[in-house]
């Protein structure tokens, strides 16, 4: 019961930094950086339900984030160009007429459906190949980020249906919205940090409903849970789902947020960076992931902007020193110490 | 009732090419408290990982006429067939009470699943005072002593509502009292299971047992009372010869 009140205490506090203190205190350009990181926040989100809590190394999230992102982007552009116009990178590179795949994404519901959709429906499929064949562990984590160098490697190669390395940008709308008024792009980040709060919402009935006892012990003990009659395959797919599905939100807002969506978004590295904020923030508790993720992404940007090749030492010094002395991450710090006291 | 019972014929384990388990033969009967013994290495682990899914095995093992070998571990567990492990193997970071309730809860739907438990399951409730766990169902398993580890184990096959219940050593590492509770409880469960019991302790078998199988080397050597298998000349040559001589 303390623990609850304790989480509704973090959960009001996050919401009023997000919501009104950040808005308040931040120019607008400060401010739609921190929207980015929020975006990131929500990816870290799913991926402390799946590897916090369900033990599947995720290295691949850049997939989803990625698929969403495009499916937004997509919208944006077909928007952007009229009813039956072309977008503006077609014409360029391409043979100036939209490919079918890409008609559907011009009406706005469809394409608010699909951000959610298909990467769910992706790590589906993806899930039922994968856990049902018990890959598990370090298998599972190269096959991720295998997937996500793959999509990365599929993207570059689309320059006329998907604009290749240069990816999708220069979007002047969202949903009708005008992207070059600043009250908009607040608006944007009251979207993202809303999103943030709901996705923080899921997960903490997630982990206090039985479905979150029951990851927990197919985390811990997979097999054993075989032996009380479920499989474990279906217990990993759930929370993979809906890792994929915040992965994908994510994405789409992250497009109109930054205005740029590009196969260096959602690759390898990325999908490397995304776990980073979980790790240091605390993987398998319920606020350290997004934390983290926002934490890390901040102090990346105020320390690259003066030592720019300094970052990389640190991020990876902290990684290092966090996954050695600290497995469950900077917000475990707390009760670590709690704990020294009571026993001392 | 008495329909349900354990059937196994010539169920046969193989390990590249290793023959652990060669041709079993046995009926237990519900109500019956079996003991399964046999020197180290006998196969009766294995027997109960064939029975159970953990390994493929061939010939024939059947509850209730249902054939067993070779689905998949959680359908067995499912058809009412459920097993503790020669290490006890709960869940050291959940509590006592949600370790029962996960055990409990292979049946639930999604809205339940979903939510947040409410109150505490009667077979719950039950089971935590038959294993005489009741204070301690809010602490952590992983800090539950040895015994009280096996009989959260065996609470799980309870909630679980196995009708079959294979015991791999539950008393190994126990203490003499926490021997005779063990088998106390198990007289109860029994009266409603089928109950194996893989044992190495012949004490603990002469007290609770109402039948013995003896397996060696992968058959069965010996079956019948406590009385019957000690009597038997060729147990006593391979394994309670040895028991006595070290006694
Ligand atoms: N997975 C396995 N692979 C190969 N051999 C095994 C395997 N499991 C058990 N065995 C062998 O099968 C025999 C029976 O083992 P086990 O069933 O564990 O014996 P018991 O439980 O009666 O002591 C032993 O010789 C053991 O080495
Ligand atoms: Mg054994």
């Amino acid at each position: 019961m303390k623990g609850e009140y304790a989480k509704i205490a973090g959960f009001a506090a996050i919401a009023l930094a997000l919501l009104v203190l950040a808005p308040a205190v931040l120019s607008d350009f400060r401010l739609s950086l921190l929207g980015r990181f929020v975006c990131y926040a929500i990816v870290a989100v799913g991926i402390g339900l799946a590897w916090g809590r369900g033990g599947m190394l995720t290295l691949g999230q850049g997939v989803f984030f990625g698929l969403g992102a495009y499916v937004m982007a997509m919208h944006l552009k077909l928007s952007d160009a009229g009813p039956t116009g072309v977008p503006d990178f077609m014409k360029l590179y391409g043979s100036g007429v939209v490919p079918g795949w890409w008609e559907p994404f011009r009406n706005p519901v469809v394409t608010v459906l699909a951000i959610v959709l298909v990467p769910s429906l992706v790590a589906f499929g993806l899930g039922m190949a994968v856990f049902r064949r018990r890959v598990r562990g370090a298998y599972f984590a190269i096959l991720s980020q295998a997937l996500a160098a793959a999509f990365a490697i599929l993207l570059i190669g689309q320059q006329a249906t998907i604009g290749g390395t240069n990816g999708l940008n220069g979007f002047r709308s969202f949903f009708g919205f005008n992207l070059f008024d600043p009250v908009n792009k607040r608006m944007l980040f009251y979207i993202a940090a809303g999103t943030l709060l709901a996705m923080l919402l899921v997960v903490w009935q997630l982990y206090r409903s039985r479905y979150g006892e029951l990851l927990v012990a197919v985390r811990d003990q997979e097999e054993r849970v075989r032996f009380l009659g479920y499989d474990p395959a279906n217990v990993k797919i759930v929370a993979y789902v809906v890792a994929a599905a915040m992965a994908g939100v994510a994405g789409a807002l992250f497009v109109p947020i930054v205005g740029i969506i590009s196969p260096a978004a959602v690759g390898v590295v990325p999908s490397i960076a995304f776990l980073i904020g979980v790790a240091i923030g605390g993987r398998s508790t319920l606020f350290g992931p997004a934390l983290g993720a926002i934490a890390v992404a901040w102090a990346q940007t105020s320390l690259s902007e003066s030592f720019p090749s300094f970052w990389i030492y640190f991020q990876g010094a902290l990684f290092v020193l966090v996954v050695a002395f600290l497995p469950r991450g900077l917000s475990t710090v707390g009760s670590i110490l709690t704990r020294r006291r009571e026993s001392a | 009732m008495k329909s349900d019972y354990l059937e196994l014929t010539d169920v046969r384990v193989t390990f590249d090419g290793f023959v652990a388990v060669d041709g079993v033969t046995m009926t237990v009967l519900q109500g019956d408290l079996r003991f399964l013994i046999g020197p180290n290495g006998a196969g009766k682990t294995t027997l109960v990982d064939a029975i159970t899914g953990l390994v493929p095995a061939t010939g024939s093992a059947t509850f209730g006429r249902t054939e067993l070998l070779n689905r998949k571990v959680h359908r067995i567990a499912r058809l009412g067939v459920g097993r503790t492990f020669q290490t006890a193997s709960v869940f050291e970071e959940l509590t006592v009470l949600q370790n029962l309730d996960i055990a409990a809860g292979s049946g639930r739907g999604p809205l339940t699943m979903l939510r947040k438990r409410s109150s505490t399951p009667p077979e719950v409730e039950a089971a935590l005072e038959v294993i005489g766990l009741t204070d301690l169902r809010d602490r952590q398993a992983g800090v539950l002593a040895h015994g009280q580890k096996q009989w959260l184990e065996i609470g799980m096959l309870l909630v679980q509502d196995s009708k079959v219940l294979l015991l791999d050593e539950p008393v190994a590492g126990m203490s003499a009292e926490e021997r005779q509770q063990t088998g106390e409880l198990l007289q109860r469960v029994g009266e409603n299971c089928t109950v194996v019991v893989v044992e190495h302790d012949m004490d603990f078998m002469r007290s609770f047992a109402t039948s013995v199988t003896v397996l060696h080397a992968g058959r069965v050597l010996s079956e019948g009372t406590v009385a019957q298998v000690q009597a038997d000349p060729k147990v006593q040559e391979v394994y309670l010869g040895r028991a006595e001589v070290e006694a």
